[in-house]
């Protein structure tokens, strides 16, 4: 064993889950490595060209206000920015961007590459050192020992991952890439809960071979809203998206061939994501249906291929080939590179505790689609989440969570450790209770300050936020202490309750028929607020109704997740609980009594025994002594 | 040793001395207590045995049927032992001191079904209907209780939450498939007119006159009228003893006096009020003030008058039975035959009030289908949903934003939720369970 090799984090896999993890814990100043087996694919989006979307747009805010790297990335390499849902309120506004492969890879190369602290090696890794009851490092494929306190796994699909296209069989993780089954052996020797899913891509087209004259256009939004809250503006030239339909011929191609598909042939024992569906399976389902909706979202600037979003498929590549080329725009198409679909193995996300510490082995992390997610933007936000516990881990201090109520990420890591998964998961703002809280547009405000804590942000982005919170405050301060009578209000035109009661501005605010121009005309005083500024308040005295009213399950979600369980729970010996109840209890070991209930098929009659059975168990103790 | 949930053990049947004493015993330890303390061991589940009781020293305190059922299907869900036994003080008490001394502790009220509850055997409102079903007094209370036990309000509730939910699908992915076109993209106008059937069903039942609420907590029946005019002398006859006070001074009845009485298979608050007259006697002039408040709320008035009077209340309503009192000493003749004539001393007449209180309640209640809402927790629970389906009907017509519809619709279906029992689980248990008795 080498001396140099000793690291307080090793994070294996350079993909969106590996480069948080690997930057937030060298932020923190842990002595880092990332093990890939090719620095070249580090930051490469190996399915759709996007990031962003509902809920995802949030993560990536979220990742962001922490310092994260995605956000920023994603900024220097969009190519077509669109704010989804600008017809609805800014809660389920969703940041979303068409992404410049190439400019991300390379963007994301040039920060993990000169990251202070972070050491980056490219070996394949094969195997956990394992010293007593914790993990001690990793070796790779190269037979050097890579020592650490504490080990970030991130290897997406490439746990016995396997390419279905057709007949043909490709044991891979992406196409030209090789699997892990080393590393994939010693998980399974951990005796982990596994699973296996699915997940498919589409063929990839050469964008010069496509009429796009035929076709509707989607553009960028006029003013593109960067992610990152460090940056103003996107200078990056926005192009747009073609839309275009499959029509009843494509259908029919696809009927006919139905069988050869690797889903239907039977071939494929995973799951797949119902909320994306290969094309094969929209007409199996939905066969009264006469087309669907593709869109053709060019993978870069100087690249021309392009990823038609909504046919995924594993059909064999002939078949591909007759198909795509009945749909309009695409008559002459040329297939750059086949669609296929890919099964690997996941581990039940169940197995792992909040801080996503695998909870058979101190000191393991795992991170990103080996939890059963799907998405660059949920792999990256539990890289954040693994790389700082590995940290704290390795420095003897306890995990550190976002809740809830607190972020995204706290939903999608409550989601998995508590729930599992029976299809890759992806976040939706409806997965989120506390939604109308937790916003895209104050992402800073909810965790940049935990983030600072912590030792995730810089002084750059401290820096920034102490700012725009010192604006903020100031004008709540100048909105609250501007007052009208109902009578005057009236008079604006306003209607409001006649009841005499002088209001703040920042209470007319409040009322949906009353925004922030008006209030403006109406006290002049506050014209001087910056628009940024007048812009945030605006929402937050939208919702203010709303979040004041969900104070109460706030408190009520913290006093649940503020009862412990303990750790070696017997729960054989809790009565009232079914057999499936104790089953799950015992193996999700819930770390608070909030969490037990989120758990699936708990009755509220089994959580009051739980919680009557945990509340009894001290003096129980004492009773027996006596 | 792991620490095992304990077993418990009650008198299930009414207090001896009683024909035969019903003990229940519910837990893990049934199967032990069973083998140390009948004389038939192991017992076939689910069947009649006759076994001997022994005491902890292996004396026999009594032989009887025993009935085993093992657990889960059992009403707590765990292994369960049900005994019938000689219904005496002695044996009852010496049979609960053997199953206790072979581990066993006597249950708390309500502890039998709150284990069926928690072991998911019903939801809240059949746990409330065991509960009504043991306490009722009338047939019309066991009826409902029977049709609640049935899941009458479970599946209301839960109907409509189903519907909200179905509601909430259509909102939420309108709000989280914004780009796709397979996604419904215009939900408004469904949901709105879901909304508004559930918002009509909801004003349905909560218009209902509180009548199944009176079925199970007892129809009010305020006797008003001048003083002396022989209330408290009715309200005595009707008891069949002496509740209130009875002397031929005007005024003599301050308070309100309430009897509880079952007539025709109705439970029946029966109030005996203070006389309507101006006063200026402090204490008076607030017995009328609460004569008035029960004439309020009373579900039917009958109006006593001397019979040698004529009837000068105003107050009296459309549906209100008037009594004409002290018919014996009244003039036939100058009876009216619209009134029901009574002698309250003479007891005379009473026969007839209480068929016509009866008819009364029988009119009010004939419409009484399946109950809607027994409890005013059932009714405040409703209302608070409606609230919530009334904001999110306007945020929908108003057009701002899905996300604040969703919301108002999701905290709809919580309030419903609460009424079965699936949310909240400890605020709501701890009020259902402590209504209960011993044993059930």
């Amino acid at each position: 064993m080498q001396d140099q090799t000793k690291f307080d984090v090793i994070v294996v896999g350079g993909g969106h889950a590996g480069c948080e993890a690997a930057s937030a814990a060298a932020r923190m100043g842990a002595r880092t490595a990332l093990i890939t087996h090719k620095i070249a694919t580090i930051g490469e989006m190996s399915c759709n060209p996007a990031i962003g979307g509902l809920g995802k747009g949030h993560l990536v805010r979220e990742i962001d206000a922490l310092d994260g790297l995605m956000g920023r990335i994603a900024d220097r390499s969009g190519i077509q920015f669109r704010m989804l849902n600008r017809s609805k309120g800014p809660a389920v506004w969703g940041p979303r961007a068409q992404i410049d492969r190439k400019l991300y890879r390379e963007a994301m190369q040039e920060e993990i590459l000169n990251h202070e602290n972070l050491t980056i090696i490219q070996d394949g890794v094969e195997d956990l050192i394992v010293s007593g009851e914790r993990v001690g490092g990793v070796i790779g494929e190269s037979g050097t020992s890579y020592a650490a306190s504490a080990v970030v796994i991130t290897t997406g699909t490439f746990l016995k991952g396997i390419i279905h296209r057709g007949a043909e069989r490709i044991p891979a993780g992406r196409v030209g890439e090789k699997p892990a089954i080393g590393l994939s052996d010693r998980l399974y020797a951990l005796d982990l809960p596994m699973g296996r899913l699915k997940t498919g891509t589409p063929a990839r087209l050469n964008g010069k071979t496509i009429n796009w004259d035929l076709l509707e256009k989607q553009p960028a939004d006029d003013e593109p809203i960067p992610f990152s809250y460090l940056m103003d503006r996107i200078e990056v030239p926005q192009v747009s998206c073609g839309i275009t339909f499959t029509n009843p011929e494509a259908h029919e191609i696809i009927s006919d061939n139905i069988a050869q598909s690797a889903v239907y042939s039977g071939a494929i024992a995973g799951r797949g994501p119902r909320y994306c569906p290969s094309i094969e399976d929209k007409i199996h389902r939905f066969a009264e249906k006469t087309r669907h909706q593709i869109f053709l979202e060019p993978e870069g600037l100087d690249d021309d291929t392009v990823y038609p979003n909504g046919i995924s498929t594993s059909l064999p590549r002939e078949v591909q080939d007759a198909f795509i080329r009945k749909i309009e725009g695409l008559e002459t198409v040329e297939i750059l590179e086949y669609g296929y679909a890919i099964e690997y193995d996941y581990v039940d996300p169940r197995a792992l505790d909040a801080g996503l510490q695998v909870k058979a082995l101190s000191g393991l992390y795992l991170a990103g689609q080996i939890n059963g997610t799907t998405g660059y933007e949920e792999a990256g936000a539990q890289g954040l989440v693994a790389g700082m516990n590995a940290v704290r881990s390795a420095s003897g201090e306890p995990h550190e969570t976002f809740d809830r109520a607190e972020a995204y990420i706290g939903v999608l890591i409550d989601d998995l450790v508590t729930r599992g998964v029976t299809e890759p998961y992806r976040m939706f703002t409806s997965r989120a209770e506390y939604r109308l809280s937790l916003r895209s547009d104050n992402a800073d405000q909810r965790l940049t300050e935990r983030g600072i804590a912590l030792g995730l942000v810089g002084e750059t982005r401290a820096e920034m936020f102490h700012v725009k919170q010192t604006a903020l405050n100031a004008g709540r301060d100048a909105l609250r202490s501007q007052t009208m009578t109902p009578n005057e209000a009236q008079k604006l035109g306003w209607k409001v309750n006649q009841d005499g009661q002088r209001r703040s501005a920042w209470e007319y605010l409040a009322y949906p028929s009353i925004d922030m121009a008006a209030i403006v005309l109406a006290f002049p005083d506050l014209a001087n607020l910056s628009p940024a500024i007048k812009a945030q308040l605006e929402i937050e005295a939208m919702y203010a109704g709303y979040i004041e009213r969900q104070k109460d399950d706030v408190e009520a979600l913290r006093r649940e997740e503020a009862l412990r369980l303990p750790a070696d729970l017997d729960y054989a010996a809790v009565g009232g609980l079914t057999n499936e109840v104790r089953a799950k209890l015992d193996m999700i070991r819930p770390a608070t009594l909030g969490q037990a209930g989120r758990i699936e098929g708990m009755t509220p009659g089994a959580l009051t025994a739980l919680l009557a059975y945990v509340r009894r168990r001290p003096s129980r103790k004492q009773s027996a002594h006596a | 040793m792991a620490i095992r949930r304990d077993t418990i053990c009650a008198l299930a049947s009414g207090l001896p001395p009683s024909a035969i004493s019903v003990i229940r015993i519910s837990g893990p330890a049934t199967t032990s207590i069973i083998q140390s303390r009948l004389s038939v061991s192991p017992l076939k589940p689910r069947h009649a045995s006759l076994v001997d009781l022994r005491s902890r020293s292996g004396s026999v305190i009594d032989s009887g049927l025993a009935i085993y059922m093992p657990g889960p299907a059992s009403y707590t869900g765990e292994d369960t032992l049900e005994i019938s036994l000689h219904g005496g003080r002695m044996i009852t008490e010496l049979a609960l001191e053997s199953i206790m001394s072979a581990g066993a502790r006597l249950a708390e009220p309500g502890e039998f079904t709150r284990r069926a509850f928690e072991a998911g055997k019903l939801d809240l409102t059949r746990a409330e209907a065991v509960a009504d079903l043991i306490d009722a007094e009338s047939e019309a209370q066991l009826s409902q209780a029977l049709k609640q036990m049935d899941g009458a309000l479970e599946d209301l509730y839960s109907g409509w939450r189903a519907d909200l939910t179905e509601m909430l699908a259509l909102l939420e992915a309108s709000i989280d498939f914004p780009d796709e076109e397979d996604a419904p993209d215009r939900v408004d106008a469904p949901v709105l007119e879901k909304l508004n059937t559930l918002r009509s069903d909801l004003i349905d039942a909560l218009a209902d006159g509180n009548i199944t609420e009176r079925i199970r907590d007892g129809f009010k029946v305020a006797i008003l009228g001048k003083p002396n005019a022989g209330k408290s002398t009715l309200l005595n006859q009707l008891a069949k003893r002496e509740a209130a006070i009875v002397t031929d001074i005007p005024g003599t009845t301050r308070d309100v006096v309430e009897v509880r009485l079952v007539l025709g298979g109705y439970l029946v608050w029966i109030s005996d009020t203070a006389g309507l007259r101006e006063t200026v006697d402090v204490v008076e002039a607030e017995g009328v003030r609460r004569a008035l408040k029960v004439a309020d709320e009373a579900d039917l008035r009958l109006w006593i008058h001397d019979a040698r009077e004529p009837i000068e209340s105003d107050r009296v309503q459309p549906g209100d039975l008037v009594v004409s009192n002290k018919s014996d000493l009244a003039d036939p003749e100058s009876v009216s035959r619209e009134t029901l004539s009574i002698s309250a001393k003479t007891g005379f007449g009473i026969d007839l009030i209480e068929a016509a209180i009866v008819e009364r309640l029988g009119a009010l209640t004939k419409n009484v289908g399946a109950p809607i809402i027994t409890r005013a927790r059932h009714r405040q629970g409703l209302e608070r949903a409606l609230t919530q389906l009334e904001a999110a009907i306007d945020h929908l017509k108003a057009g701002i934003g899905s996300e604040f519809v969703s919301e108002d619709v999701r905290l709809a279906s919580r309030e419903l939720g609460t009424l079965t029992g699936h949310v909240d689980p400890e605020s709501v248990l701890g009020a259902v369970f402590s209504s209960f008795c011993i044993g059930k």
